[in-house]
């Protein structure tokens, strides 16, 4: 434990954080941007139409990876909030902080475009399915906890309080989704998914480019979201003066 | 009995105060001063462990009294009723509740809603509250606050007394009002030294 | 220091919450305007206010709950007794179960009493009754644990009730589930104890671990 704790201080220093994000950071867009592009041309234009839901079908290509992301996301925003109120490392609470603004848009990503993929397979915008009603659920999670954060006039404080609601949320997390799942096959015995089709090769790669894409998109804007508030807490500290001293030289 | 080393807390990323290095023995009474705002009221909720520190260390080890800005009187409870609720707590016999009335001054008071007192007579209800289970060591954050010349008089009889059973006790006073006729030592914040 | 905090906090909240008794019904009322508000909004038709009554009665009874949540902690943030909890060494974990037990026995327990005579208004069928008045038992001791940890969290924030209600919403939502499907098989003549066994093992669950929780936030919230 403790070997992982003296990593775990490592990372958290904030000049270590901030040059070695700094690094990766240029690279991480590069190859978001690249396979983003990559992937929604196999996607949108390559990809063959589905036998049943045909053209529609190529939305999954964003859905499908967002509502991933929304979950991995989340879970994610809860165990660096966890460690930020273990350790006290604030560097964690950052990066717990800057996650909630992402997964919040990945989520939204997700209803929205579940949503325009519903109308032509089910005739309507909206569907109180499960997915789309578990990801509503999500949503609200997310606010929660931007929204506990922002009521805080001391960062740290609403760090901390943000941190603990959304390990509250983990906990809850699998018991609402499959109450919700539980509750639609009450309701909706039949409901149009991609699930139980086996999904055809040259659906499938495109589908994965997007999600490692997705994660990249994740990581590069997590570093750069931390960059500008590391920069913001810390106007006094030397590293800081050096870095954009050396900037405008 | 007390003692930090280094200890500091930030608040919006900037330390209120230059680290603070105190010990407290027993038998001693310590007078925390400085300017308003300096953080008087942040050191003492520190030592009662109610902030966590930024930095440094508080080891305690003894039993703490505590008393705020917020006096943690019940405004719907009588004076009886309060003293009767933080004596449960700590397990001490009812009778004390009645003595920690008298020694207070507050007899006649007992059955009166807490709401229906002055601020003086509120304050000596929360002073009231340290004498139903003596602890080792006192956290006053502005004990002299609202109270008349009697009332200050019988702080620092508290005190002595506390003080005699080999207890100590930390205070606060924003400067005009110090411990007349009693021995204490001062340590006054000061303002943090920035180190990049 | 020993764990004596569970018996004299239970006692001195109920007492307050005797001398403000005025306050306790409030809530009551809101439950009976919110339900008296739906066969004036849907029409009185017999048929319709039987088919959403366990909705509606579950809705607003949690919407009653939440209304009482925001005051649950703030007094004793605002005064200072709180303070005096944490520095006397009392363990939280008892500290939060004695505030919400408390809580739960001025709040909660009459709406579980008063369900009959709401199941009345909205034409709930009698078989339904009995499980509503089940699943309200074991389903409002959650309410209140779960909403206690949001409560712990915004005490220290201004303007928390609005917060309070979007952060234990999301939480509220298998309970809901649960509670009306239970309801929902008994009117149907199926059998429902596996859902109130579920809601039962959620109040378990949560009397385990909110606790905690409810502790952690506290502390936070003084500092």
């Amino acid at each position: 434990m403790s070997r992982l704790k003296r990593l775990f201080h490592q990372f958290g220093s904030p000049p270590w954080l901030f040059q070695f994000s700094g690094r990766v950071v240029p690279w991480l867009w590069a190859a978001c941007l690249i396979l983003s592009a990559w992937g929604l041309w196999w996607g949108l234009f390559r990809a063959p139409p589905d036998y049943l839901q045909g053209e529609s079908v190529r939305i999954m290509y964003v859905h499908v990876p967002a509502a991933w992301m929304s979950m991995m996301i989340y879970l994610l925003m809860a165990l660096m909030g966890a460690a930020g109120l273990i350790w006290h490392v604030r560097a964690a609470e950052i990066m717990a902080l800057s996650s909630a603004p992402i997964g919040a848009a990945f989520t939204l990503l997700a209803l929205i475009t579940g949503s325009l993929w519903g109308r032509p397979t089910w005739g309507t915008y909206w569907v109180w399915d499960a997915r789309l009603t578990s990801e509503l659920v999500l949503l609200f999670l997310y606010l929660g906890v931007l929204g506990l954060h922002n009521a805080f006039d001391e960062p740290r404080k609403g760090a901390r309080a943000a941190a603990l609601l959304s390990v509250v949320g983990l906990v809850n997390l699998p018991i609402i989704h499959y109450s919700v799942n539980w509750w639609n096959t009450l309701h909706q015995p039949a409901s149009i998914g991609v699930s139980g089709n086996s999904i055809h090769p040259s659906m499938l790669w495109p589908l994965l480019i997007m999600a490692v894409a997705t994660k990249l998109f994740y990581a590069a804007n997590l570093l750069t979201r931390t960059r500008v508030r590391l920069l913001e807490e810390n106007p006094r500290r030397r590293w800081v003066r050096d870095w954009v001293e050396g900037g405008k030289a | 009995m007390l003692k930090t080393r280094d200890l500091t807390l930030d608040r919006l990323f900037e330390p209120v105060f230059a680290p603070v290095n105190l010990e407290v023995k027993a038998g001693e009474l310590w007078l925390l001063s400085g300017a308003n705002g300096r953080g008087k009221t942040t050191l003492i909720r520190l030592l009662a462990g109610l902030l966590t520190p930024s930095t440094g260390t508080v080891a305690l080890c003894s039993g703490v009294s505590y008393l705020g800005h917020q006096l943690g009187v019940k405004d719907d409870l009588t004076v009886a009723e309060n003293l009767r609720f933080y004596s449960a707590l700590a397990g001490t016999e009812p009778e004390t509740v009645g003595a920690a009335i008298e020694r207070l001054g507050l007899r006649g008071l007992e059955q009166q809603a807490a709401r229906t007192l002055s601020a003086g007579q509120r304050k000596r209800c929360a002073l009231a509250r340290l004498l139903l289970h003596p602890q080792p060591l006192w956290l006053l954050d502005e004990p002299y606050a609202n109270l008349d010349a009697d009332g200050i008089d019988q702080v620092d009889e508290l005190i002595r007394e506390q003080l005699a059973r080999g207890g100590a006790c930390v205070l606060s006073t924003h400067g005009a009002l110090r411990p007349a006729s009693l021995p204490y030592q001062e340590l006054a914040l000061q303002a943090p030294v920035y180190v990049p | 220091m020993s764990g004596r905090v569970l018996m004299p906090l239970l006692r001195r909240d109920l007492l307050l919450a005797f001398r403000r008794r005025a306050e306790l019904i409030q809530p009551l009322v809101f439950l009976l305007v919110v339900i008296s508000l739906f066969p004036l909004g849907v029409g009185p038709g017999p048929q319709l206010l039987a088919q959403i009554a366990v909705g509606v009665i579950w809705i607003a009874a949690l919407l009653a709950t939440v209304l009482t949540l925001e005051n649950l902690f703030r007094s004793d943030f605002e005064d200072g007794s709180l303070e005096q909890l944490v520095v006397s060494g009392q363990p939280m974990v008892k500290v939060a179960l004695a505030k919400v037990g408390a809580h739960w026995l001025v709040t909660g327990l009459p709406i579980v009493l008063l369900a009959p005579l709401l199941a009345l208004w909205m034409n709930l069928s009698a078989a339904g009754i009995p499980v509503l008045v089940m699943s309200l038992l074991l389903g409002t001791p959650t309410l209140a644990l779960l909403g206690a940890i949001a409560s712990a969290l915004t005490v220290s924030v201004r303007r928390g009730g609005q917060l309070l209600s979007l952060l234990v919403f999301p939480l509220y939502v298998p309970i809901l589930i649960l509670a009306s499907s239970a309801v929902g098989s008994a009117v149907d003549g199926l059998p429902y104890q596996g859902q109130l066994g579920l809601l039962g093992a959620g109040f378990i669950l949560a009397l385990t671990l909110a606790p905690w929780a409810i502790a952690a936030a506290l502390k936070l919230s003084l500092e």
